[in-house]
């Protein structure tokens, strides 16, 4: 492995460590934050056209055919949910 | 380089694990247990001389009010005389049959899952078992969700009863989705991979510089490292327009320890009709740079350590234009079916190959060969139902 590529491989996870701590420290200074968009504004968002994945079996197919031919694999799902609606 | 793989990524794993269990105590508000659904997909692949289609069948129940199981079976039906086959081996055809298994439990605030995964062709096998565990929080404006995966394959060779190799593949993953206002949500999703044993294929070949053959080059095959580890990050949104439609984009980074980087971008919308139809079209871009061990011609045998002519490891990019239909065929229910679409999409993908080289073509000195490119076809037609 040449230094260019142990360098480029520790940049990545340097940065998300951070972001992810950054994240942390958002999520739980702001347990006691009241929600900005009320459950009775959500209309929208509980669209189904608003879904991250309205049909799984047709994204699992594509995600399949891009990992197949693409060098790049991962991230490509979502947290899911969110909707908060139910 | 194994070891520098593998003592980096525990603690980087860890890291991930440790931040995101800290922010998963101060959940707030339950999750929710997926739709009872069933889909049966019918899939086609055409391009580059190789075709591929079958069907996948995805159901998923509720049962004792905390639990939810699905099931997946599909199926790829391959024929392929692509140009690696025509140029160094023969045309074949082969059948992979893959099967899943999920569950889910939502136990008061935490939905947890778990998957298995089972994957059989007559050359290569593997398994996969995941968890997963997602949580929301500030009113539900917030899911964080955190995942795992472990997977074990065993890699053969038609025609060698010897050869038989192992690759284990483990994955993190962590996303967010936020809602950011009545109209916006926005998502990050974050995923290292590691993969140790034989990482490529084994029938695929390099090619070399050799004055003593008529082409002017010659073939030998391919070697990989026997670790990868890979990085990719995520941010995607959807917008909901001013009218009943939406917008969606999303970009992901990815860099690997094979010095691969790639950049991927998408642009969708999606418009609901009057009469149960939506329609939906998309634009995704992306491009990467090549592996450090991959040419497309080596000057001579057993040039380096590793060497590769994979082109899915060289310099490319691709662009898709997808268009989609869905119609609402059971709206006011049947029996004990909710409701039932019927589906179609049809994605036109371009590859361009900027350091691959189209090797059918003779004639001329080697590495001077037109570089190569194709077009594929890519169909969906399925069904779904709730119930």
């Amino acid at each position: 492995m040449t230094s260019r590529s142990l360098q480029s491989a520790r940049r990545g996870p340097t940065a998300a460590a951070a972001v992810l701590a950054v994240l942390a420290t958002l999520l739980l200074g702001g347990c006691a934050v009241e929600p900005w968009v009320k459950p009775y504004e959500r209309d929208r968002i509980a669209d189904p056209i608003m879904s991250w994945d309205r049909d799984p079996v047709s994204s699992a197919y594509l995600h399949h055919v891009y990992e197949a031919r693409e060098g790049a694999r991962g991230a490509t799902g979502s947290a899911g949910g969110g909707c908060g609606c139910n | 380089m194994a070891a520098i793989s593998r003592g980096s990524l525990p603690r980087r794993a860890a890291a991930v694990l440790a931040a995101c269990a800290a922010a998963l105590s101060c959940a707030v508000r339950a999750g929710v247990l997926p739709e009872d659904r069933a889909d049966l997909l019918y899939h086609s692949y055409d391009g580059g001389g190789v075709t591929i289609d079958g069907p996948s069948l995805l159901v998923r129940k509720q049962f004792a009010d905390k639990f939810s199981a699905s099931a997946n079976y599909y199926v790829d039906r391959v024929t392929s005389a692509s140009i690696d086959v025509v140029t160094t081996a023969s045309p074949y055809t082969e059948e992979r049959t893959q099967y899943s298994l999920g569950l889910d439990y939502l136990h008061d605030r935490w939905l947890l899952n778990l998957g298995y995964t089972s994957s059989e062709e007559n050359d290569y096998s593997a398994s996969t078992f995941s968890v997963g565990v997602s949580q929301d929080f500030f009113g539900d404006l917030t899911t964080l969700s955190l995942g795992y995966s472990l997977g074990k394959d065993e890699v053969g060779r038609r025609g060698d009863s010897i050869f038989k190799d192992t690759v284990e593949r483990q994955q993190y993953r962590i996303g967010l989705s936020q809602i950011l206002t009545r109209n916006l949500i926005v998502g990050l999703s974050f995923e290292t991979i590691t993969d140790e044993g034989f990482l490529n294929n084994p029938y695929r070949q390099v090619r070399y510089i050799d004055e003593t053959s008529p082409l002017g080059y010659a073939y030998e095959p391919e070697v990989y490292p026997r670790t990868r580890t890979s990085d990719a990050a995520a941010f995607r949104l959807r917008y909901h327009l001013p009218y009943r439609a939406a917008l969606h984009g999303e970009y992901r980074w990815y860099t690997d320890s094979w010095d691969i980087g790639a950049d991927t971008f998408e642009l969708g919308y999606t418009h609901p009709l009057d009469g149960g139809w939506i329609l939906e079209a998309k634009v995704r871009l992306y491009s990467q740079t090549a592996a450090s061990f991959y040419e497309d011609l080596f000057p001579r045998s057993r040039f380096q350590n590793f060497m590769a002519r994979d082109k899915e490891l060289s310099t490319f990019d691709s662009r898709t234009i997808r268009i989609g239909a869905s119609y609402d065929v059971l709206r006011g229910g049947w029996k004990f079916v909710d409701r039932g679409t019927v589906n179609i999409a049809y994605d036109r993908i371009r590859f361009d190959y900027k350091d691959f080289r189209d090797l059918r073509v003779t004639g001329v000195p080697p590495g001077q060969e037109p570089l190569y490119g194709f077009d594929a076809n890519v169909v969906q037609v399925f069904v779904s139902f709730w119930f």
